[in-house]
């Protein structure tokens, strides 16, 4: 083969996303009254009906959610791409145990991170000299208060719960840093960790990217985890769907009310191995919470959803004995349940 | 002889860069070694502290990213 591949044809960056935030905006205000028509006229169920109710959720929520996935995780994607580790490693370097790991808990809002990343980070923390439990705050803060949650629960609930989960994921993940940070981390970690040493390779600040080259990066990340959470969003919304036309509200309030004092520790169980569909599980979440379950509940179980993953842990495993890994799953899942029972108690 | 590195773990994101690395030897039409770095401190001795990485002759060219095999070949025949 002596010609190059053949090339797919090149349509200009400034023709192609006019095009796609206008379809976007045009698609997003078009999703309501398409899912009302098409459930209640096209397929003439009856408005107030559970089947008609199920099936408008249904209709309404799967384009939303997909609109949301694309679109806005496109745009948080890209911003995210401005915050490298290596950057949140030069701000936190140096600084105090608190404003440092306030710092990592806030980078854990913006720096790309996934967790097959976590043990280069881990070190990379070390060598510069910042405090173990400043990086477990980034450690807990950032697959918490990840960029999936944030925009699905802004979109499906609105900035104002969207904001209390980022202000308690943080505030978890604080505290959680400021906790570990206090044992004897440095015989906790294997011993490798601290004998390595790094080298001062290129990294991400010395290799400039396009702005052009971050979105289609920004883009191809969310196309892929389109890809990766569609048939979970799917199933998630058909569960949904069942819930908001057929669950009884007083099943709901008798099963996770306020009065219940096990209804945070059992849907924080429920969640753990639920990892990594935080995607296919906020239309459940979104079901539930119509139906009149508590915040803190509902918040707690987000939170567990995303905060402890298995696969991360095994990960981890690398670097932490295992006394540590259990004092970092201890320290988390204690953050989530005083979430979950502190929002409860205050009664919103 | 080019040698290339693909830094990462063994997660996804890793083997689609080596993927893409292949792809991007075979456009350039260099003659190229494909080299996968799964251990920690090899990875962490680069100064890598983003997966997946990518090095060239001992040079990291890439991090934390899947650049597009176009780009590599680029960085294959001027590297």
């Amino acid at each position: 083969m002596t010609a190059l591949p053949m090339r797919r044809a090149h349509v200009p960056f400034r023709v192609v996303a006019p095009v796609v935030v206008v379809g976007w905006f045009a698609a997003w205000f078009v999703n309501l009254p398409l899912a009302n028509w098409a459930a209640y006229d096209l397929l003439g169920l009856e408005q107030g009906s559970h089947v008609g109710d199920a099936v408008a959720f249904f209709l309404l929520d799967v384009p939303k959610v997909l609109l949301l996935l694309l679109g806005i995780m496109t745009v948080v994607s890209f911003l995210r791409s401005y915050f490298p580790p290596e950057r949140m490693r030069a701000a936190l370097a140096g600084r105090g145990t608190l404003p440092a790991t306030v710092g990592a808990a806030a980078f854990g809002v913006v720096t790309p991170f996934c967790s097959c990343s976590a043990v280069p980070l881990f070190i990379g923390f070390v060598e510069a000299g910042i405090p173990m439990g400043v990086t477990f705050a980034f450690l807990i803060s950032s697959p918490m208060v990840n960029e999936v949650a944030l925009v699905l629960l802004w979109g499906l609930f609105g900035p104002g719960i969207a904001l209390l989960y980022m202000g308690a994921g943080l505030a978890v993940a604080i505290v959680g840093g400021l906790v570990l940070g206090r044992l004897p981390l440095e015989k906790w970690i294997e011993p490798w960790v601290l004998a390595v040493r790094a080298g001062g390779g290129a990294t991400s600040l010395d290799l400039r990217l396009s702005v052009e080259q971050r979105l289609r990066d920004a883009w191809t990340t969310t196309r892929d985890l389109v890809r990766k959470v569609l048939l979970y969003v799917i199933i998630g919304i058909g569960i949904g769907a069942f819930i908001h036309g057929f669950v009884p509200m007083e099943l709901i309030a008798q099963i996770g009310g306020r009065d219940n004092p096990f209804a945070v520790p059992i849907v924080v169980a429920i969640a753990i191995p639920l990892y990594s569909n935080a995607a296919g599980t906020i239309p459940i979440v979104e079901a539930l919470l119509g139906k009149g379950l508590p915040l803190g509940t509902t918040l707690a179980f987000m939170m567990a959803i995303v905060a402890i993953s298995l696969p991360e842990f095994v990960i981890l495993r690398r670097v932490m004995k295992i006394r540590l890994m259990v004092a970092f799953a201890a320290v988390v899942v204690t953050g989530i349940l005083a979430v979950g029972f502190l929002f409860n108690a205050l009664g919103l | 002889m080019k040698i290339v590195e693909v830094l990462g773990p063994g997660c996804n994101n890793c083997r689609r860069l080596e993927a893409v690395a292949r792809e991007a030897v075979a456009i350039a039409g260099v003659e190229a070694e494909i080299r996968h770095v799964t251990d920690y401190a090899e990875i962490v001795a680069h100064g890598v502290m983003s997966t997946p990485g990518l090095v060239i002759d001992g040079k990291v060219v890439s991090v934390g990213r899947i650049p597009s095999a176009d780009d590599i070949a680029a960085w294959l025949v001027t590297a």
